[in-house]
């Protein structure tokens, strides 16, 4: 009842092929994004943006990159760490060589550096599949760390081998640096997740997701009927890497400000992402938000709970959230293995018939 | 700690209720994670003094000590989150015991105002007040401990280095690489030959350093880890019969934690300080009297008169004696951040006001200014006495290279300066 | 001999040794991937609760201790015995094989048939909570292992050596000793897969999960077999890795340096294990020796990916692993 497909109809080609063809879908997705846009900036303050919904904004571009490679292509990724990495790095290396240019250029310039970056080891996956194509992208991973904490080049030779986000502006307000307003910062990224989850949409529903699909579920019937390997892969890898790359420059830029690259985009970055996209649910972008939105957001509510309202020790709360997380990680594969977003698909189901089974 | 968690948590309802003028010190603690074992013992040190002080002397200059702790894992993306949470309740100071998270809250505390006081770690620049108004890193920088050592072996080599081979092991990450520049000054100014051998985190496999060592012979090793690469580095130096005597940890390779693993065989091994160690401390009668006594012992309470535990404590000294000052420069026991950054900016701590506290002699004596955040520079050399179990303090404490340090400071701070188009304080 | 050959020999030996300490962590994982498809991402903190969980019985601490005098006020600290070493090991393996009967029934029984990963992910949920649970029950600070393995340098080699060479060769006693546990644990393994029933049931079942099914072999129990086994394997993995940094958070990170050799050697393999842990740490070893110094040190994280990649782009399946035959 509460959830309804029947009576919307559709008379053109145009209206069946939108983005939410359902009536209620699209009008929950352009209510969520009016109060994104048009209410959270006035109630926002540096501690819901710096704990909260920038991880979470941020998170969310990289797990959908990661999802077009491992959700919709099926290739499994354990460099998600490094290509974040990159992306910082030729924000950092592009800020600085050229500080007159526009800071969301210098953006999406490392996404398409990642890409490239991306493509390049993407290239063992022609030969190895599966889970030991993890080792061409952890090899990634373990290198391209290495080789940004040893050549002082990256890090404009300061003395720790930090880098730190000089201040930019955007239309003359501050979006990287210290004294920036949180709305403007939170628009900011926001901007970019939309736009990057329109993208991942379309890319994934049309010609170029469909070879990747066809390649997930079975490499080499896809050849046979006419997908080339070689560039559904490859594309894939550059997809990914562009988003991820973009995730990783805002990660460095507007969200921390300084990192440093072992501790920033180790392997456990790596994993975190990885988690998410299984978590939220793979090939699906809802599950992408939703999978950011589990392991980032948990832990602070289950510390905010614990240490704010029932006023534990800090160190027994701690190991209590990490049993928690677990446990509802487990909680829910027992109750719907295909992740967040298939719970959410169930659920959609029961409020069709909802409150009149039968 | 016999206060059990229903009554913590009535406790947290009823401080809910209308908020006093209280000073507020957040603890960016970590009591989980990979550097667990060496958080717990800071935290509790940190956390005891200001127990103490509030049972004592019911706070500093009659305002109760309202101290809120905030585990960090050691994770940047933690701490951030307990800088934002706690920043609002009208935090004094942060003392974040991180490096990453440190580099993190400089540009943050600075825009914020609010002082940020690194003992003996973070980013060894931010010691000229110049460039970083709001960050203090006295009594010692790593650049202190890296010249304090090269003196030490200066003075038992008869003044002489020329021709020695020094083999530095470090954590492969910014704490690890911040000797380097010193020491390969150093090296060219003393005429000794330096042996870089980075280890990655977390350091569990250190074979081929420590074969590498046992190679080539340095006369001494200096070691900058932090971890599980502590423990590994000096079982492994055990294990090739290094001896121990000639293998020097920066501080923060110097702590009970470090050296118990290893046994017997970690005997003579030694470490830098810039502060005292045990519990032979007037202090720790007030803290048994008023804190431990009680049960209000933070933690375990297990860890009392640790290396690490006397950090804590000394890192809360300085902060309590800091808005202190800035109670007494303001002339209002209700201080602000901008007041507690001028008490730390004017805080001098010397023999007398150390033995007032009942820490006689427990660190360097220093005097901040302006310019100078990075006090006097001063660090001791501690060895382990494994069958007592116990540190021995070796040295006196020796002064660093200032010349030195002062150019290194200048150019590496005013490189961040222009880069972040800084204005000069202090003009 | 040339000093530079005698001392690329000497790392090769410890490369050697190292690549057996990596194999015995690498085994965890192969065991219950051969058994029941699962890529157990729990195994290297398996080592560190199995470690503590030894350390603790050792010192007789008492389990939540910290809960316990925070919710009841009370002021517990240990039972103040100590165990002996063997008896530990052996309550210990109890605490092992008690897991693994409630990894199976709660979590794994509700999970059969799903695909590899799903249950890699549900691995990953254990993986938290078996962290917070070892850090809640025996408490985060370091804890010195002492169950009497020797180590330090071998004396023996080391004048051989000298006498032979002009050069004593460094060789660990704790490598040495955990060479022959390895050996032996492996040729326990063979001969339990082999010549018991267990085993044989063990065999069939990592052949063909419903042909096994359908001639009375009962999963339930071969999984908690394997889950057990594996548990073993991880305190040994623990107890080794242990001796040397004591039993601490960062032991759970030894599983990254199984992740190489597993992908080397072959998920399915023992052999593969081992083998491609020897040369993992072989290969490592000298080129941190050869071209570490040229390129500023610290590579051996990222080469033995790189190695194992290498192989792996002429052998996609790994080293010992099964031919991949794909068909559409």
């Amino acid at each position: 009842m509460l959830y309804r497909e029947a009576g919307d109809f559709k008379t053109t080609y145009r209206e069946d092929g939108q983005t939410f063809p359902i009536r209620l879908d699209r009008t929950a997705y352009f209510a969520i994004l009016a109060v994104a846009a048009l209410f959270v900036p006035f109630v926002i303050n540096d501690y819901w943006l710096n704990a909260v919904l920038l991880p979470f904004l941020i998170y969310a571009i990289a797990a959908m990159g990661l999802n077009i490679l491992t959700g919709y292509c099926g290739q499994v990724s354990l460099g998600t760490g490094a290509f974040m990495a990159v992306g910082a790095y030729a924000c950092y290396k592009l800020m600085t060589a050229f500080p007159d240019i526009n800071i969301a250029i210098h953006i999406v310039l490392s996404g398409f550096i990642t890409a490239g970056v991306g493509m390049l080891f993407g290239l063992p996956s022609l030969r190895i599949k599966g889970f030991y194509l993890a080792v061409a992208t952890l090899a990634a991973q373990f290198f391209l760390v290495w080789l940004f904490n040893r050549v002082p080049w990256f890090y404009n030779y300061s003395a720790s081998g930090q880098i730190n986000a000089p201040e930019r502006t955007l239309a003359g307000f501050r979006i990287t640096g210290p004294e920036t307003q949180a709305w403007a910062v939170y628009l900011f990224c926001l901007v970019f997740v939309v736009a990057s989850a329109w993208i991942c949409r379309n890319l994934t529903r049309g010609a170029m997701g469909r070879k990747w699909m066809a390649i997930r579920d079975m490499d080499i019937a896809a050849e046979i009927i006419g997908v080339n390997p070689l560039r559904a892969k490859l594309s894939a890898f550059g997809v990914s890497s562009f988003f991820v790359g973009i995730s990783g420059a805002l990660f460095f830029s507007v969200y921390l400000g300084a990192v440093e690259v072992g501790e920033a985009f180790g392997i456990n970055k790596s994993f975190l992402v990885l988690f998410m996209v299984i978590i939220g649910g793979l090939g699906s972008i809802l599950g992408s938000f939703l999978g950011a939105a589990f392991m980032v957001l948990l832990p602070v509510l289950l510390k905010n709970v614990l240490v704010g309202g029932l006023g534990w020790p800090t160190d027994l709360a701690a190991h209590l959230e990490y049993m928690i997380v677990g446990g509802l990680i487990i909680f829910f594969l027992i109750v719907e293995p295909h992740g967040l977003a298939q719970l959410w698909r169930i659920t959609k189901e029961k409020l069709r018939l909802w409150p009149f089974p039968h | 700690m016999k206060k059990t968690l229903t009554t913590l948590a009535l406790g947290a309802t009823l401080a809910a209720g209308p908020a006093l003028a209280e000073l507020t010190f957040p603890s960016l603690s970590y009591r989980t994670g990979p550097y667990a074992a060496n958080g717990i013992p800071f935290a509790d040190g940190y956390a005891d003094y200001f127990a103490m002080l509030n049972e004592r002397d019911g706070g500093i200059g009659g305002e109760r000590i309202n101290m809120i702790e905030c585990e960090t894992g050691y994770n940047t993306e933690k701490g951030v989150e307990c800088y934002e949470a706690t920043k609002g309740e009208g935090a004094l100071v942060y003392q974040p015991l991180s490096t990453g998270i440190t580099y993190q809250l400089i540009p943050r505390v600075s825009a914020d105002g609010i002082p940020m006081h690194t003992l003996g770690y973070g980013r060894t620049s931010a010691s000229n007040g110049e460039v970083f108004p709001w960050v203090f890193n006295y009594p010692a920088t790593y650049w202190d401990g890296a010249s304090v050592a090269i003196k030490y072996l200066l003075d038992e080599n008869g003044g002489d280095l020329s021709g020695k081979k020094i083999a530095l092991v470090y954590h492969n990450s910014a704490y690890g690489k911040e000797p380097i520049r010193t020491l390969t000054e150093l090296s060219e100014e003393h005429g000794f030959e330096l042996l870089e051998l980075p280890v990655d985190h977390p350091g569990q496999e250190q074979k081929s350093q420590w074969l590498q060592i046992r190679r080539e012979r340095p006369d001494n090793v200096i070691m900058w880890g932090w971890g599980v690469m502590n423990q590994v580095a000096i079982q492994e130096a055990v294990n090739i019969r290094y001896p121990m005597d000639q293998f020097i940890g920066i501080w923060w390779s110097g702590s009970e934690n470090d050296v118990r693993p290893a046994g017997e065989g970690a005997d003579g091994y030694k470490a830098l300080n810039f502060h005292a160690v045990g519990s032979d401390f007037e202090l720790y009668d007030d803290l048994e009297e008023y804190v431990w006594s009680k049960g209000n012992a933070a933690g375990a309470g297990d860890q009392h008169g640790t290396v690490l535990y006397n950090r804590g404590l000394y890192a809360a000294m300085i902060a309590a004696e800091g808005a202190r000052k800035a109670q007494e420069i303001h002339g209002t026991s209700a201080i602000t951040p901008a007041m507690m950054r001028d008490g730390l900016e004017q805080l001098e701590m010397t023999e007398e006001s150390m033995a007032e506290l009942g820490l006689a002699g427990f660190g360097p004596t220093f005097s901040a200014s302006c310019e100078n955040h990075g006090g006097s520079g001063r660090a001791a050399i501690n060895q382990w006495n494994a069958s007592e179990g116990k540190w021995e303090v070796l040295t006196d404490y020796i002064q660093s290279d200032q010349e030195l340090i002062a150019r290194l400071v200048q150019e590496d701070s005013m490189a961040y300066a222009e880069e972040n188009n800084i204005e000069l304080a202090c003009q | 001999m040339p000093d530079q050959l005698l001392f690329a020999i000497e790392v090769t030996l410890n490369g050697l040794m190292a690549g057996v300490l990596y194999a015995l962590v690498a085994l965890g994982f192969v065991l219950i991937f051969k058994a029941s498809g699962i890529f157990n991402y729990a195994q290297g903190v398996m080592a560190l609760f199995a470690a503590l969980t030894l350390v603790g019985i050792m010192d007789g601490q008492v389990p939540f201790e910290h809960l316990i005098n925070a919710v009841f006020g009370t002021d517990i600290h240990g039972f103040g015995w100590e165990v002996p070493a063997l008896l530990a090991i052996l309550l210990t393996m109890v605490v092992m094989i008690a897991f693994a009967w409630a990894v199976n029934w709660i979590v794994l029984r509700h999970l059969v048939g799903q695909e590899p990963i799903i249950l890699f992910m549900a691995t990953i949920g254990l993986a938290y909570f078996l962290e917070g649970l070892g850090d809640m029950m025996w408490g985060a600070d370091i804890k010195t292992l002492d169950v009497g393995l020797p180590q330090g340098i071998n004396t023996t080699i080391d004048e051989a050596t000298f006498n032979m060479f002009g050069y004593g060769f460094f060789i660990d006693n704790l490598d040495i000793t955990a060479t022959i546990i390895a050996a032996v644990l492996v040729a326990v393994l063979v001969a339990f897969s082999q010549y018991t029933k267990q085993g044989r049931a063990l065999r069939a079942v990592a052949d063909d999960h419903q042909a096994a099914l359908s001639v009375g072999i009962s999963l339930n129990f071969i999984w908690v077999l394997t889950w057990s086994i594996a548990g073993f394997v991880a305190l040994v993995a623990g107890i080794m890795w242990g001796a040397k940094s004591g039993v601490q958070f960062s032991l759970s990170l030894i599983a990254l340096k199984a992740l190489p050799v597993l992908m080397l050697g072959g998920f399915t393999s023992i052999p593969g294990a081992i083998v491609g842990g020897l040369i993992i740490g072989v290969g490592e070893k000298l080129f941190e020796f050869l071209v570490g110094p040229l390129v500023g040190g610290a590579t051996e994280n990222w080469f033995a990916y790189v190695l194992a990649l290498i192989f792996l782009v002429f052998r996609p399946q790994g080293l010992f692993g099964e031919r991949i035959i794909e068909r559409v």
